[in-house]
């Protein structure tokens, strides 16, 4: 199997508090790999460790390495702008930007200077917001405000958002936990669909979301990786009795 | 039982009484703005005239006017607004987004003190480093006084519109590849606009009304002057003027420049109050 990303014994620290174990994990290419596990079990602090979004944190500090391609993510002299134009995230509550649809897709086309020409802009919008299948619901609104959208709406709006620059990886941290069950499915069809052009990983607290979406998934606990199997054996077979009284509900 | 009724009735006569006595004082409070708006009217309203707006002040008995005092008003307001309001804004954005250490808190507290410092003294502050060297009062001196009072009150309104920003918002834009400078600039800070824009109408009106940092920075002048290095008339300091002449028709004109004044700060409390309460 072709690794995108190798994570290889990764410590993860909020000033003292160590909240990720000695995580050794490969991600392959074009696949989907599902996060679960209890709540606090560390499954977002991980997958924010992948984009360096922890960085925002002052007190946040890691040992490790992340590979991406071959690159160590945190080597010194990384620059971080570009990582996170490689690695696209999709957050839990959505969070366009005050600006109109049409803005919210084009800003970061516009902030990485991807677009040759305002024609160029308009098919990046339009390609983005088509393969996050919200192209027909707000074509003929594009320069209304993104806040007048419905929640799920507003969610694939923002995968769009990511879409936009490029990326290879995307990282959706619990993605549909606030939408409704048809808002949800929606998401979940793109998920499978975007599958072929990018690798995703995604954090839920949903189980049958991770068997219905994923090709493999992690089970976090407690800051430590408990088990990592393709998501067929993973809910049918799993080797640690941990994962399958998780799976079957009795704790969490 | 008898007993219990007599507890259940005292009881409810306290909270009768507290009650009524927190209301009276409510209305107290609030009462005395009207009654100062209503007085001011009453007593301007009948000195108000196109000549009065326009004309510059003529010794006593001829008429004359506040004209050249609006506009000295306007012109020192506005050069405080230029200068005050990029440096507060910017000053703002800084102790919001990137001073939470102790270069930021020693700031903070700084302009806290500021805020706090009685503008007569920052008058005192502009004659000695402005006023003495260029050797006369001006309509310069008088609009740096007023920036200085402005600075730190918009730099801390900034900065709490600001803190009011999610910071999901800033989450989603540097994830997609935005860098720090440009999250701050082109997503954080039109999201706090409206509230920004409250905060500086709101320093404006308070500086319109000061009268102490300007008595000995702008001085006060009897012709209309456009130039900010001539000493220059406020609509503050000719009230003052007018309200401490020996003659009746001054304080008549008083009362009017007093009128205009306050109609002025409180159209842009309204207009602050509307824009505000849009948002919700």
């Amino acid at each position: 199997m072709q690794s995108k990303i190798s994570i290889k014994d990764l410590d993860f620290f909020y000033g003292k508090a160590q909240a990720l174990y000695d995580i050794s994990l490969e991600i392959p290419e074009r696949e989907v790999v599902a996060f679960i596990g209890p709540s606090g079990c560390g499954k977002s602090t991980f997958l924010r460790t992948l984009n360096r979004m922890n960085d925002t944190i002052p007190i946040a500090s890691v040992k490790g390495q992340v590979i991406i391609d071959g690159k160590d993510i945190y080597a010194p002299g990384t620059d971080v702008v570009a990582l996170r134009r490689k690695v696209g995230m999709v957050f839990q509550k959505s969070n366009p930007f005050p600006k109109s649809i049409f803005e919210n897709v084009a800003y970061g086309i516009r902030i990485n200077g991807i677009h040759s020409s305002k024609e160029d802009m308009n098919n990046r919008v339009e390609k983005a917001l088509r393969d996050a299948a919200l192209w027909d619901e707000v074509k003929d609104r594009l320069s209304t405000s993104a806040f007048g959208l419905s929640g799920g709406q507003q969610q694939r709006l923002c995968i769009a958002r990511a879409l936009a620059v490029q990326p290879d990886v995307i990282l959706m941290d619990e993605p549909a936990s606030a939408l409704d069950p048809i808002a949800t499915q929606k998401i979940e069809e793109l998920v499978v669909e975007l599958k072929k052009n990018y690798t995703i990983v995604i954090v839920t607290h949903n189980m049958q979301q991770a068997a219905r979406v994923s090709d493999r998934t992690a089970f976090f606990m407690l800051g430590k990786l408990i088990e990592y199997n393709p998501t067929q054996k993973m809910f049918t077979n799993p080797n640690e009795k941990l994962t399958e009284d998780y799976i079957t509900g009795r704790f969490g | 039982m008898a007993e219990a009724a007599t507890v259940h009735s005292k009881r409810r006569i306290t909270n009768l009484v507290m009650t009524s006595l927190t209301a009276i004082c409510a209305v107290f409070a609030t009462s005395v703005l009207l009654i100062i708006i209503g007085f001011i009217a009453y007593q301007g309203i009948s000195s108000l005239s196109w000549e009065f707006l326009t004309d510059t002040p003529k010794p006593v008995g001829e008429g004359g006017g506040i004209g050249n005092a609006i506009v000295g008003s306007a012109m020192m307001t506005l050069l405080a607004a230029a200068i005050g309001l990029p440096i507060g804004i910017a000053a703002g954005v800084y102790l919001a987004e990137f001073g939470k250490n102790w270069y930021g808190n020693t700031i903070r507290f700084i302009a806290d003190t500021l805020i706090g410092v009685p503008s007569i003294i920052i008058g005192i502050f502009i004659y000695t480093v402005v006023v003495m060297p260029m050797g006369r009062q001006s309509g310069l001196a008088g609009g740096l006084a007023l920036a200085i009072i402005m600075i730190p009150i918009v730099a801390r309104t900034t900065e709490e519109m600001i803190n009011l920003v999610p910071n999901s918002m800033r989450e989603g834009a540097l994830a997609l590849g935005a860098p720090q400078w440009r999250v701050s600039w082109n997503i954080v800070l039109p999201a706090a606009t409206s509230g920004i824009a409250t905060g500086a109408m709101l320093a404006i009106a308070r500086i319109t009304g000061e009268t102490a940092p300007l008595l000995f920075t702008a001085l006060n002048s009897r012709f209309y002057n456009f130039y900010y290095d001539q000493p220059m008339s406020s609509l503050t300091v000719q009230i003052y003027n007018f309200a401490t002449g020996p003659f009746e028709v001054e304080h008549a004109m008083a009362w009017a420049a007093t009128l205009l004044l306050v109609g002025f700060i409180l159209v842009i409390n309204i207009v602050v109050r509307y824009l505000t309460r849009k948002k919700y």
